[in-house]
């Protein structure tokens, strides 16, 4: 799939879980550490390479994903490196008590994969959407929360959950993507990327969002406006000394997520913020859901919401005019 | 909200009186011509969709074709009628089998059924109870179905308004604990009014569910679960009707459906790729001959 961008040529654009799968069948052939948890979903966490090369090491529960997480933990604290991977509403959701009590809280070194997050499953309607995992996550003390922009960053995001395990969610996009950064340019935990400096306004984008801030700074850019755009790569632990910068030397931040505003991205971004001091306190606009959505396709979706480039670069130019 | 289709609703009023008018051979021919039609709309909402749960729908079709037609004491024309009563589709996402179903007994017009997971549409790839008439409560999600029609039992139970609640789960969606633990709250209460069927047809998203996370002996465990137990062949018009009678022991009743995945199409049937694929043109074809 490409999508058209303002300049009316056509990007090159990926399923993260291609980078994901290949990532994990790549490492688990060196470590015998590394098992793979499901819950029935083989073919939709892309873990059928996976299945045939390791038959023993894929775990699949069924449709149980409570029991999922639970086995993942008693898997960990036996020393087991293991990704468990479902659809992120049910894993998030509908394991969440497991993901506080059996992960975070007795800190079993989870590497937990919502597959398909945000609205990616669009028609299937709001069941199937993982667009509040981010909000209930990140109420979790002690998990770590990383949002890949690109198959760049999930293949990175892989290889760090195995090289340092601790307890993770990784949110594994389904919805195509351009690349955002390049092979080499990293991931480092705990910290939002820079992917462009500017110093007027600062754009925040999380998975799938950030190549539509990259497109609304470049529309802005034509206004004369110097746009820094920042990857929230890592909501947890959150980038405090980022967002402060940006407060400090942009005048408004625009945050942007494929997911509920309540507890997400904006509200954190927004909570550090409100805690600078006066002077140091730009305009915050938050996009992103804050109702459960009609049917229709991702894409279509992500109009209705207000997350397309065009609408990153009102909500900027209205929050300069506010500043 | 979509609204009544009073004419569809006069149709299905004379289809009920004739199913319950008539001799075995006559409601057996009469229920076999609805659930032929049911499934060829299937298909081509799924061919236009461009996505669906092909082989679940088929799989689930006489099952709702009996209960809608034969069993179900309902209003379509007043969907919220009280006393009525209920029905879940815990599989939700065969929701095209059971809007169809909707659509011929006039709870909505025949025409939205082309509107299956279009922008804005009502018909969602789940069902909507805020949106679709007749859709009792949201599923999707495997695993809620049945502790909310064990809530709608208890409810009649309270009210003494004599409604009967029937939930159709798949036997994958059975691994989910949500389900056990429902079983023990409807035998613990003697819910004889709750009739839970398990559609039984082998197959889950993946794989045959045996070789996932086995279920059997189902028949044992659901009457160590204090159930009472009918198992039948879910695609025979009589062996359902009997499964459906009211309890005759005072517990609660479960049904296996024994059934076969994509029933009805040839090359769809029992094969667990087709839990979610749609046919080209020409299987698309072939499916409406097999279906005539
Ligand atoms: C809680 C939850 N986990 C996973 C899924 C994804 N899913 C949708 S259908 C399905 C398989 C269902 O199999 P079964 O219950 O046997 O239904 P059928 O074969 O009749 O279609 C799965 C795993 C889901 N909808 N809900």
């Amino acid at each position: 799939m490409s999508r058209e961008v303002a300049s009316s040529t056509t990007v090159a654009e990926y399923d993260n879980r291609t980078a994901f799968a290949e990532e994990l069948v790549e490492l688990a052939r060196t470590d015998e550490r590394i098992v793979a948890v499901c819950n029935d979903s083989v073919g939709s966490s892309n873990l059928g390479a996976f299945k045939s090369e390791f038959p023993d090491r894929l775990i699949n529960v069924g449709i149980a994903e409570q029991n999922m997480v639970g086995v993942g933990a008693g898997l960990a604290s036996a020393g087991y490196i293991p990704f468990v991977c479902a659809a992120g509403p049910f894993l998030t959701g509908r394991a969440l008590e497991q993901v506080k009590a059996d992960v975070a809280y007795s800190q079993h070194n989870v590497i937990l994969c919502g597959m398909s997050p945000g609205m990616a499953y669009g028609e299937l309607g709001p069941t199937h959407h993982s667009v509040e995992d981010l909000s209930w996550l990140r109420a979790l003390p002690g998990l770590d929360i990383v949002v890949p922009a690109d198959r760049h960053q999930t293949r990175l995001a892989v290889r760090q959950a195995v090289e340092n395990p601790r307890p993770t969610y990784i949110r594994v996009g389904r919805f195509k993507v351009p690349d955002v950064s390049s092979d080499s340019s990293g991931l480092e935990r705990g910290t939002f990327q820079t992917v462009r400096d500017g110093s007027d306004v600062t754009l925040i984008g999380t998975g799938t969002t950030v190549s539509r801030a990259l497109e609304a700074a470049d529309a802005l850019a034509e206004s004369g406006l110097s746009v820094r755009v920042l990857n929230a790569a890592y909501l947890a632990p959150l980038d405090i000394d980022a967002i402060t910068a940006a407060a400090g030397q942009t005048r408004a931040i625009v945050t942007a997520e494929e997911a509920n505003v309540a507890g997400g991205l904006g509200a954190a971004v927004a909570s550090v913020v409100s805690q600078l001091p006066a002077g140091s306190r730009p305009p915050v606009r938050i996009l992103g859901l804050s109702e459960f959505a009609p049917t229709g396709n991702t894409a279509w979706l992500l109009d209705h919401f207000g997350l397309t480039a065009a609408h990153i670069r009102d909500a900027a130019e209205d929050a300069l005019s506010d500043g | 909200m979509l609204t009544t289709d009073t004419r569809q609703v006069e149709q299905w009023r004379e289809l009920t009186s004739a199913v319950a008018g008539a001799d075995a051979v006559e409601r057996d021919a009469l229920l076999t011509d609805r659930a032929k039609a049911t499934r060829r709309e299937i298909i081509k909402m799924i061919d236009k969709a461009g996505q669906g749960h092909i082989g679940g729908d088929l799989s689930v079709t006489d099952i709702l074709t009996v209960l809608y037609n034969a069993v179900l004491r309902i209003d379509p024309a007043t969907p919220d009628l009280e006393g009525r009563d209920r029905f879940i589709l815990s599989k939700g996402h065969c929701a095209a089998a059971l809007y169809v179903t909707l659509a011929s007994a006039g709870y909505f017009p025949a025409s939205a059924l082309s509107t299956f997971m279009d922008a804005d549409s009502a018909l969602n790839g789940h069902p909507n109870r805020n949106k679709v008439p007749g859709v009792e409560t949201n599923t999707g999600p495997l695993g809620h179905g049945l502790p909310v029609a064990v809530g709608q039992a208890l409810a009649a139970k309270l009210a003494g308004n004599g409604a009967r609640v029937f939930a159709v789960m798949g036997d994958g969606e059975m691994q989910e604990g949500s389900n056990w633990e429902a079983l023990m709250t409807a035998a613990h209460y003697g819910l004889d009014n709750l009739t839970a069927i398990v559609d039984r047809n082998r197959l889950q998203q993946g794989a045959r569910t045996e070789d996932t996370s086995s279920l059997d002996p189902l028949d044992e465990k659901l009457l160590a679960f204090g159930f009472e137990l009918r198992s039948v062949d879910g695609h025979d018009y009589d062996q359902l009707l009997g499964a459906f009678a009211p309890s005759s022991t005072g517990k609660p009743v479960a049904v296996i459906a024994n059934t076969i995945k994509g029933k009805g199409v040839s090359f769809i049937e029992d094969r667990v790729e087709w839990h979610h694929k749609v046919p080209s043109a020409e299987q698309v074809a072939l499916a409406m001959e097999e279906l005539a």
